[in-house]
Formats: structure tokens, C-alpha cells, sequence
């Protein structure tokens, strides 16, 4: 943790604990995740972390049954104390998905979509901000002549990117990345990364992967959890390279997971 | 090689037996268009649309008949689908807890398998009992009861088809629920909604009993909804049960044109819905 008091904090995780029902999900979670940074958690399937990142925008407030105890402070302010506007929080903290899921409508309006919850523009401003996020996202030139056209009819990867800047136009901090690149071929996967790698200039990023090279690759912090605990977090490159524990090394090296 | 010899016998006997049932369920259906289409094309004139219900022995049309069907057909529908599309998003959307959505979903179950008499002679008691006549009005408010069910159980299943992905991409970017739901869930859904309506359309418009007790029949034109309300089953139930040799006929041309209406209306909004789905 040594390593990180040289970055502002952003995030900070606090003794958080989270249930679906009474199965108890994550334990005791502490972590800062720095402002403009990539922070990647890793772990086999199960382990929490995708979990964790839907604890960051209260995702999990949608059902009945699951809950969250304990702090994320972001920005100074505990968004778990329940006294939180969600749609304003969720317009501070973008969300993209494992699966593309564009609305169905057209690629214009999906982006618009978003943009239109949280402010007003004139039909100028709202043309150039489609424009900044599409290009933001790198999909802006291939789709700049069919913007009236169905979300649905681009390829996955090119949905992915659609995704992202739906996320990006809002205009966030943050942005949470649940394995956005796990359903893409590998040429979608190094445009996602080239983008995550552009995007940190201007948000902090968190991304859960499957992909350890992935994580290796576009991450400057990484977490790594098993059965719900944090065993690990650090700079990616000590992670990668001598990682503390035990159990850590035996994962990045492959022999459990 | 004997396991892959059994597995393709058995795979052709499936093959065969669904071939079968589906050429008997065609044959009936192939047999009754024919029938209609036989007895009714040569008595379709311009007349059944020009002339009202005659009385027996001279010629006439079905032009009231006609009008007052889709009038209550349309008010039916007009009524029955906000409500019927309003519950069926509360118990797909909202109904995730407590006791009020799987008391109203078991209802409407009931309600959608109710025999069109018993909702006709439900609408004679309450509404033309007190009014004390037969009402276009009663007739569009017996023919919404059905429209409902039918309306609630496709919107809920259509909307339970749309990924939980699309809603929850629509939450993260800060929508209020009731958003995520007109502007994401329903416009997914929009197809098989509209669907569910035209269902509910194609059931109403063939409805005899509920109208019996509550339309009744007029054998003139009348565009007064507070009045008793010519309609075509109706009138077909009745020239069809009757000794007359024209009203026999009239029948047959009132049972094609609601069976042909219905069918092009279905056509029509595919063929609607198909190009739109993919221009837009």
C-alpha cells in the first residue's frame, strides 16, 4: 500500500461486506483505488470481484435480496449511507458490460440517451457531443454515416465501443468495466485496451478480467480476490512480478484457477 | 452403429409425427377458409357494405353490422389495452415482491380462461341492468374484460424476455425506473406487444355471447354507442339460426369478412412491424 500514497485516492473501499441473501459474498474488503488510474481485480469465477465493481454504482440496490455493508467513499462522501441520489451517482460512475447491450434504438439516440437524463443541450451541442463520445470511443468513423441506424445492427466489438461511449458521453469520473472484452475477438479486445489505456488520461478506471495478460497489460493497480477476500493489491507490475503471497503467485503463474 | 441407427430411426419418427399433426391441424384449418371463402365470395357485393340488415324475403346488406363491430371492437381494444399493458409492466417491472403480483397474475389467469358468457352476463348486471337498455357502451366494455387478460399476460411475458442486461445498462447510466422502462424495456418489447393486442383483437371481433347480453342487435343504423349496437356475430348467430334463405347467405358473407378483417390486420402489422424493425 506503500506504493500508493504518491496518487490521489478516488475510491476507498472500507470494510465492506455484501450478501445475496444470506450467502456472504465479500469480507471485509479494504482498498483505495487512485484517481486516473487503471485498477484491474482479477480472481477465479466466483471470487467477488465482479461483486465488488457493482457495489461502486449501488447496482445491487436494484434487488430485493442483496446488500451491502460497510463504506465506498468516493469522493469524500460514503455512498452506501443510503441518503444518495443513485441516478446522480450513477451519472458520476459509468458502467460497461460483459455483453454489448445496446438499446434498441438508433446509434445516435443511444448515446443521446444517457446525455438526456442529466442535461439539457440544444440540438447543436447534443450533435457534437455524439460526435466527442463516438470519437472518444474510436467507433466515430465507422459509424458517422448510419448514426440513424438500429444499435443493433453494428458487429459486437463495434456495440462494445458503442457501449463505452454511451457511458463516456454522460461525462463520468468513473468508470466500471465488468470484463468488457471477454465476448470479443481478439481485434475488438486490442481496440478496448488501447482505449482503456487513452481513456485514464481524463477517468479513473476500475476493470474486472478473467484475462491475467489483460490485467497485465492495461492495469497500473491490481486486486486479487479468492472466496470473497482481498488477498492481494498492489502496482501491477510487483503483482505480476513478485507478488507477496503465495496464493497470488500461484494464480498469476497458473498452477491454481 | 446400432445406437446411431436407433437415434436416426427415432429422430425420423418424431420428424414424421409432427408433420402429421401439423398437416391435421391444417386440413381444418385449409377446410373452414374454404368453406368460407365457397359459401360467402359469390354473396360479397358492394351491397353488404352499402345496404343495412334486411328483413327476411327482401335484399340487404350488413353496412350496420359492419360499423357497429368495429366501432365496439375498437373501443374494446381502445379501453382494454392501456389498462391490460399498464398491469402487465407492474407485474413484470414492479411486482417483485409481496403478495399484490402473484395475486393479481392468478386472477388474470382465471379472467383470461373465463367463458366469454359468464363476462357477458357479468356486464348485463352491472352496466345494462342499471341502465336499464342495451348499450353499444356494454357491449365495448364486455369485449375490454376479455381484451385485458389477454393484453396483461403477453405484456408480462414480453417484458420478462428482455435481458436484465438492457435494464441494468439503462440504470447505470442514471435513468429513474420509470425511463428504464417506456423508453428500454417496452420499446424492446414493443413487437411482441403489439402482437399480444392484435391476439386480443382477433379474439374480440369474433365474440358472440358477451355481445348478446349486452349490444343485443339493431337492425338499423345507429351510431349512438348508447344505443343497442348491430354487430356481426351477433347477426350471424341470429340469420344463421334462422329458416331464411337470404339471411342464410348474409351469414356466410358476415363470417368472411370478419375472418378475412382479422387476417389482414394480422398481415398488415407484420409487414408494418418487420420494415421498421429493420430500417430504424
Amino acid at each position: 500500500m506503500e506504493a500508493l500514497k504518491s496518487f490521489n485516492p478516488k475510491i476507498e473501499v472500507r470494510n465492506l461486506n455484501f450478501y445475496y441473501g444470506k450467502f456472504h459474498a465479500l469480507r471485509s474488503i479494504n482498498l483505495t483505488m487512485p484517481e486516473k488510474k487503471v485498477t484491474a481485480f482479477i480472481g477465479p469465477s466466483g471470487c467477488g470481484k465482479s461483486t465488488l465493481l457493482r457495489t461502486m454504482n449501488c447496482m445491487y440496490a436494484l434487488y430485493p435480496k442483496q446488500r451491502a455493508v460497510g463504506e465506498i467513499i468516493i469522493d469524500g462522501e460514503n455512498i452506501l449511507d443510503g441518503r444518495h441520489d443513485l441516478n446522480s451517482l450513477r451519472a458520476k460512475i459509468g458502467m460497461v458490460f460483459q455483453k454489448p447491450t445496446p438499446f434498441p434504438m438508433s446509434i445516435y439516440d443511444n448515446i443521446a440517451f444517457g446525455i438526456k437524463l442529466h442535461e439539457r443541450l440544444s440540438r447543436g451541442d447534443m450533435d457534437d457531443r455524439v460526435e466527442w463520445a463516438l470519437k472518444k470511443a474510436a467507433l466515430w468513423d465507422e459509424v458517422k454515416d448510419k448514426l440513424k441506424q438500429s444499435g443493433d445492427s453494428l458487429s459486437g466489438g463495434q456495440q462494445q465501443r458503442l457501449c463505452i461511449a454511451r457511458g463516456i458521453a454522460v461525462k463520468p469520473e468513473v468508470l466500471l468495466l465488468d470484463e468488457p472484452a471477454s465476448a470479443l475477438d481478439p481485434i475488438s479486445t486490442a481496440r478496448i485496451e488501447e482505449l482503456i489505456t487513452e481513456l485514464k488520461e481524463d477517468y479513473t478506471i476500475v476493470i474486472v478480467t478473467h484475462n491475467m495478460q489483460q490485467a497485465a497489460r492495461v492495469s497500473d493497480f491490481t486486486a486479487y480476490l479468492y472466496l470473497g477476500e482481498l488477498i492481494e493489491f498492489g502496482e501491477t507490475t510487483s503483482i505480476f512480478t513478485t507478488p507477496k503471497q503465495k496464493a497470488t503467485e500461484d494464480y498469476i503463474t497458473g498452477r491454481f484457477g | 452403429m446400432n445406437l446411431y441407427y436407433k437415434r436416426r430411426f427415432i429422430n425420423g419418427l418424431n420428424l414424421t409425427l409432427s408433420m402429421v399433426a401439423m398437416g391435421f391441424g391444417l386440413f381444418w384449418l385449409a377446410w373452414i377458409l374454404w368453406t368460407l371463402v365457397d359459401r360467402g365470395l359469390s354473396i360479397v357485393s358492394v351491397d353488404v357494405f352499402t345496404h343495412m340488415t334486411p328483413p327476411p324475403g327482401s335484399s340487404g346488406g350488413l353496412l350496420n353490422a359492419i360499423a357497429g363491430s368495429i366501432a365496439m371492437t375498437v373501443a374494446g381494444v381502445a379501453i382494454g389495452t392501456p389498462i391490460g399493458i399498464l398491469a402487465g409492466t407492474y407485474l413484470a417491472e414492479y411486482g417483485q415482491k409481496g403478495w399484490l403480483s402473484p395475486t393479481t397474475r392468478f386472477i388474470n389467469d382465471i379472467l383470461l380462461s373465463a367463458p366469454s358468457i359468464v363476462i357477458g352476463l357479468f356486464v348485463y348486471e352491472v352496466y345494462v341492468a342499471s341502465t336499464h337498455h342495451f348499450s353499444g357502451w356494454a357491449g365495448s366494455f364486455a369485449l375490454a374484460l376479455i381484451v385485458i387478460p389477454v393484453v396483461v399476460r403477453t405484456t408480462e411475458n414480453m417484458l420478462k424476455l428482455v435481458p436484465n442486461g438492457l435494464r441494468e445498462a439503462a440504470f447505470a447510466l442514471g435513468a429513474p425506473q420509470w425511463k428504464v422502462i417506456s423508453l428500454v424495456t417496452l420499446r424492446a418489447s414493443k413487437a411482441g406487444i403489439v402482437t399480444g393486442v392484435l391476439l386480443a383483437l382477433s379474439r374480440i371481433s369474433g365474440e358472440t355471447a358477451p355481445l348478446l347480453f349486452t349490444a343485443l342487435n339493431n337492425s338499423f343504423w345507429s351510431a349512438d354507442m348508447n344505443a343497442p349496437m348491430a354487430n356481426l356475430p351477433v347477426v350471424i348467430f341470429q340469420f344463421a339460426m334462422s329458416p331464411y334463405e337470404d339471411w342464410h347467405k348474409l351469414a356466410w358473407a358476415g363470417a368472411l369478412l370478419i375472418t378475412f378483417g382479422v387476417l389482414g390486420l394480422n398481415i398488415l402489422t407484420r409487414f408494418v412491424f418487420r420494415s421498421k424493425t429493420t430500417l430504424h
